[in-house]
């Protein structure tokens, strides 16, 4: 087979500058900035900085604090993660299932979607009122003194709820055409091979939803690191206090709240590499196994 | 044709308008929502109003934390406004920051207006001077923790206000859990029970004469036994039933107050034009802060709280000659009593404070008074103000804290030892910024 290409060699690379322009200015250059005030400590109005060595990252690894934050965002992304998935993929498998009012069915589905995080979190916040909270008295009924912001575990539960309500349409979305895409023929060869409809599915739809689904687990880790950053901002009311924060929230409390410029750029270059990281195992063991139709 | 001929005339006549009223325009940033908000466009509508030569333009820029952040954000990319709000715990950071601010008494000074720092109140003198109690931010909106409570409950549960915590915990909350409430409430912990507890108390509350000496070396002396026997008795009115904790968020803890079923709530003294303007189902009405006898039997005055407004340097001298004409017109007796009736923070000046005397202002509305009577009462050493850096990450980590404390997460003694720690760890941070 004949390989299409360029005549010349310049003209690729000009094609290449804008996009690799834009992420030097927008990436590249913001990064090795961060990486640079983590090792300085700066007053916030800019007049004095002291070089400091590591000292900003020794002082997070030493931070009882830092690590309690760190093992909290872990638990938080593994539940919002899981059950996000989990939720999605059950709605999905239900409505593919739907024959009659299934447009109208999907569409209040995917609803949720267009809120943005800082109403979801809103919302969160009147749901769990302390004092008239429709859910908060639910909560009550069955006897579990419900106390958001007060609570870390009660305050911790509505997050994650919130999170999980917040991010379920986007996954049902593309559960659904993972569903869809599925051959009809394979479906109708493991109807006659299989009367069970639970084995019918772990033996055939789950593996062909795989790709869906390892896709899906990339996004929703970084959507519970990263974006719910406006539900958990809503949901503490801009008072950190004793309440449950992520990583991504103490950057800012630190930084933007604080104004400690050193110590809050060393926490998001930890972020990167944890990025960084995310992505590698992504490319190199996810992408490898999962083979896309 | 003619159409455009017009509109370029007319273009050309404003523009000779615009130069003929050559108005400086200055803009001030704030941290006040809401009602408050309103008062600060009264306050500025009737400031441009007054005179042709200056225009002011309030801004809102979110909360005391964010207004900061946007302050010290714009001074760096060199676009700062002429006049911003900075709150009690962020003192230290633009204070530490000399040539982010020109001090509001060379101001002015220099600006030919008169300057006397005795005309303020003993209170808000010198909690945002220098070390040498030179005025650097005008008081603004300066504020007292203060105890609400509703008459009706006390009346019911046959009490009256306590003076003492020792006569709270004996006399009135077990009459006020017995006549159906919860007695006590509060809504700023690291304000009203730390850094007030210890002006209240004349505690030192940092060494390095409450940090005012300088960055180098201070400590905060937060770890101290009365302040501990304080956190611990509160935990036992909590399971007593007298005290109850909403979390960490101001209005939180201000509600159940107001909905009646909490009979005391401690928040701040400008917290008062707003309950007025409330309907309320009881009446209310304020006293001073109580204080243990135990520590001590001359209790002080109080700290102020609230914000004061600095006027930013890197502006030419017209600008900050109209920064210094509004502040001017903010100090003024008649500006400050607005402001005071309107708002419930105390008037900054002795004028103003007469003149709301003299109007028999307190006789209808006897509350209004107390904050500036609690901030007017006898002085002590470690009653002038603190001064500590990074000081809106130590109260996160007091706030952090308390929480534990109050939800049985930890023990007063650990929780303090781990104040102390972590605000030493930042107060080190802090001094090596200021190099």
């Amino acid at each position: 087979m004949k390989r299409a290409g360029f005549t010349t060699r310049w003209l690729p690379i000009l094609l290449l500058v804008p996009q690799l322009l834009i992420i030097a200015v927008f990436f590249y250059w913001p990064a090795a900035q961060a990486v640079q005030s983590s090792l300085y400590l700066q007053d916030p109005f800019g007049f004095g900085s002291t070089y400091v060595g590591m000292d900003n990252y020794t002082d997070l690894a030493s931070s009882s604090e830092y690590l309690k934050v760190g093992k909290f965002t872990l638990v938080f992304t593994i539940l919002v993660t899981f059950f996000s998935l989990s939720l999605a993929l059950l709605l999905a498998v239900k409505a593919d299932g739907v024959i009659r009012g299934a447009k109208t069915y999907r569409t209040l589905l995917m609803w949720v979607y267009a809120v943005a995080p800082p109403v979801a979190g809103f919302i969160g916040v009147l749901m769990f009122n302390q004092s008239w909270g429709p859910l908060t008295e639910l909560a009550r009924s069955i006897g579990w003194d419900f106390k958001l912001g007060v609570n870390f575990n009660d305050t911790a539960t509505a997050m994650v709820l919130v999170s999980v309500w917040k991010q379920v349409p986007v996954n049902f979305i593309f559960f659904l055409s993972g569903l869809q895409a599925i051959p009809k023929s394979v479906r109708e060869a493991g109807l006659i091979d299989n009367g069970s409809a639970t084995r019918r599915f772990w033996d055939i739809t789950f593996p062909l939803l795989a790709p869906t689904g390892f896709f899906l687990l990339i996004i929703n880790i970084t959507y519970s690191l990263f974006d719910t950053f406006g539900i958990i901002d809503t949901m503490v009311k801009g008072e950190p206090g004793n309440n449950p924060m992520t990583l991504v929230y103490k950057v800012y409390v630190d930084g933007f709240r604080g104004n400690d410029l050193g110590g809050s750029s060393a926490q998001s270059v930890v972020l990167m590499v944890l990025v960084l990281a995310l992505t590698v195992f992504q490319f190199r063991l996810v992408e490898r196994r999962i083979h896309y139709t | 044709m003619n159409q455009f001929k017009i509109t370029s005339a007319a273009a050309a006549v404003a523009m000779m308008a615009n130069t003929a009223f050559a108005e400086v325009e200055v803009t001030w940033w704030h941290a006040m929502g809401g009602a408050l908000g309103e008062t600060v466009n009264t306050i500025a509508k009737d400031f441009n109003a007054s005179q042709d030569d200056y225009k002011i333009t309030p801004v809102f820029k979110g909360t005391y934390e964010e207004t900061l952040t946007a302050g010290i954000a714009a001074f760096r990319a060199g676009e700062q406004p002429n006049i911003m709000q900075v709150f009690d715990a962020g003192a230290a950071t633009v204070i530490g920051a000399k040539s982010a601010t020109i001090p509001v008494q060379d101001l002015l000074i220099d600006n030919g207006v008169a300057f006397d720092i005795n005309d303020y109140i003993s209170g808000v003198r010198y909690f945002y001077a220098d070390a040498d109690g030179k005025m650097i931010g005008m008081p603004f909106n300066s504020s007292s923790p203060i105890m609400y409570f509703n008459v009706q409950a006390m009346e019911k549960a046959g009490v009256t206000a306590p003076k003492t915590w020792e006569e709270f915990q004996t006399v009135t909350a077990p009459a006020l859990k017995a006549a159906g409430y919860t007695a006590l409430a509060q809504s700023h912990l690291p304000w009203i029970f730390t850094e007030n507890f210890m002006s209240r108390h004349n505690l030192p509350f940092a060494t390095n004469n409450n940090g005012y000496d300088g960055t180098e070396g201070t400590k905060i002396l937060v770890n101290n036994d009365a302040i501990k026997a304080h956190f611990t008795a509160v935990t036992e009115w909590q399971k007593d039933g007298f005290f109850e904790w909403f979390g960490t968020g101001w209005s939180d803890n201000q509600t159940p107050f107001e909905e009646g079923n909490v009979a005391i709530w401690l928040g701040s003294s400008g917290s008062f034009g707003g309950l007025s303007k409330k309907d309320l189902s009881f009446d209310f009405s304020a006293t001073y802060l109580p204080y243990w006898e135990a520590v001590t039997t001359e209790p002080k005055q109080t700290f102020i709280g609230g914000a004061s407004l600095f006027a930013m340097a890197g502006h030419d001298a017209d600008e900050n000659k109209a920064t210094a004409a509004f502040f001017e017109f903010l100090t003024k007796a008649e500006t400050q009593y607005f402001w005071h009736q309107e708002t419930g923070y105390v008037p900054i000046t002795k004028a103003a404070y007469d003149m709301a005397k003299a109007d028999g202002y307190y006789d209808r509305a006897p509350a209004a008074e107390v904050g500036i009577q609690q901030l007017s009462l006898p002085a002590g050493e470690n009653t002038k103000g603190y001064r500590m850096g990074f000081y809106v990450q130590i109260r996160d980590v007091m706030n952090r804290e308390y929480g534990r404390i109050l939800t049985g997460e930890t023990t007063v003694e650990g929780s303090f030892a781990a104040i102390e720690t972590e605000a030493n760890a930042l107060l080190a941070k802090f001094s090596k910024t200021q190099k």
